[in-house]
């Protein structure tokens, strides 16, 4: 069977309506585990204190921001070769989700920073490039809306997810890249010297896993809205040249 | 209860705020979702009746 089975609308309906319920169990399970372990079994940080606690919120959070983008580059590339419609709708579905964690990877950082560096923000590499990661959503979104022809919302918005696509790779890697700012590098490394100590890592993995199991659901969810949004506008169009 | 220290407000804050905005998203996807279902639905069953 190939993955090319799934643009197409009635197979993708049938076989989202099948995962949901499973997906979206599964992340209500993984993210309150994940969250109430984080926030009330986890010990203070030694420098950090208790604001340590704001990890499970903010790295997930951040993480999905650029994963979400990196997602929508995937279905929109796939949408402007192959002309799929579901894969256009599933990039316009993810936009909202993508908006809301670059939003708390925005404020729990900002908050997490006050006590810690001194400030709320700073043009620091790593969180400009999230500032304008947050605004690429922003205008994303503000464009679909903006255009009636959906094949050529679907058109525009693509190219406009292939410029942000910068924005989303510099978020990631801007520490890397200036080595400089407020902002300090990965959280999670492959490197057990550099990785962040076990009790925070185990619960922060579920938390992650809950995020990413929450998108899934609310993607599968979102793009189901969006596919059945399209077939009414398709009948109301025929209805009227009746 | 978690003791928080000094910081409580700050963590609270992040916490309250996050799963408010996350609350939302979800509220509004349901919200969204079920909307158009009804719509759609309507819509078929006013077209099957004109046939």
């Amino acid at each position: 069977m190939s993955i090319w089975e799934y643009a197409n609308p009635k197979r993708f309906m049938q076989t989202s309506g099948h995962v949901l319920p499973w997906v979206s169990g599964l992340a209500v399970l993984s993210l309150a585990t994940g969250l109430v372990w984080g926030f009330f079994f986890t010990p203070e940080d030694y420098k950090q204190g208790s604001t340590v606690k704001i990890i499970y919120l903010h790295v997930p959070a951040a993480m999905l921001a650029i994963n979400i983008w990196a997602m929508m580059l995937v279905t929109s590339l796939v949408w402007l070769i192959r002309r799929h419609h579901v894969s256009a709708l599933a990039a316009k579905a993810a936009a909202p989700i993508g908006l809301t964690m670059t939003l708390i990877a925005l404020f729990t950082g900002a908050i997490w920073g006050q006590p810690m560096w001194g400030t709320w923000w700073a043009w620091d590499p790593r969180l400009t490039a999230f500032l304008i990661l947050f605004l690429f959503y922003l205008g994303y979104l503000a464009l679909w809306e903006a255009i009636d022809n959906p094949d050529t919302a679907a058109d525009l918005t693509a190219v406009l997810c292939l410029v942000g696509s910068v924005f989303a790779v510099l978020s990631r890697y801007a520490v890397n890249f200036w080595n400089q700012g407020l902002h300090q590098g990965a959280t999670l490394s492959l490197d057990k010297e550099e990785n962040i100590a076990d009790v925070f890592y185990i619960p922060l993995l579920i938390s992650i896993a809950g995020f990413v199991l929450g998108f899934v659901a609310l993607l599968l969810l979102r793009t189901r809205t969006e596919i059945r949004a399209r077939r009414l506008k398709a009948l109301q169009a025929r209805e009227r040249m009746a | 209860m978690v003791e928080l220290g000094k910081y409580a407000g700050v963590v609270l804050a992040a916490y309250g705020v996050s799963l408010l905005l996350l609350a939302g998203l979800v509220g509004l996807t349901l919200w969204q979702g079920a909307r158009t279902r009804r719509a759609l639905d309507a819509q078929e069953r006013r077209m099957a009746q004109d046939g």
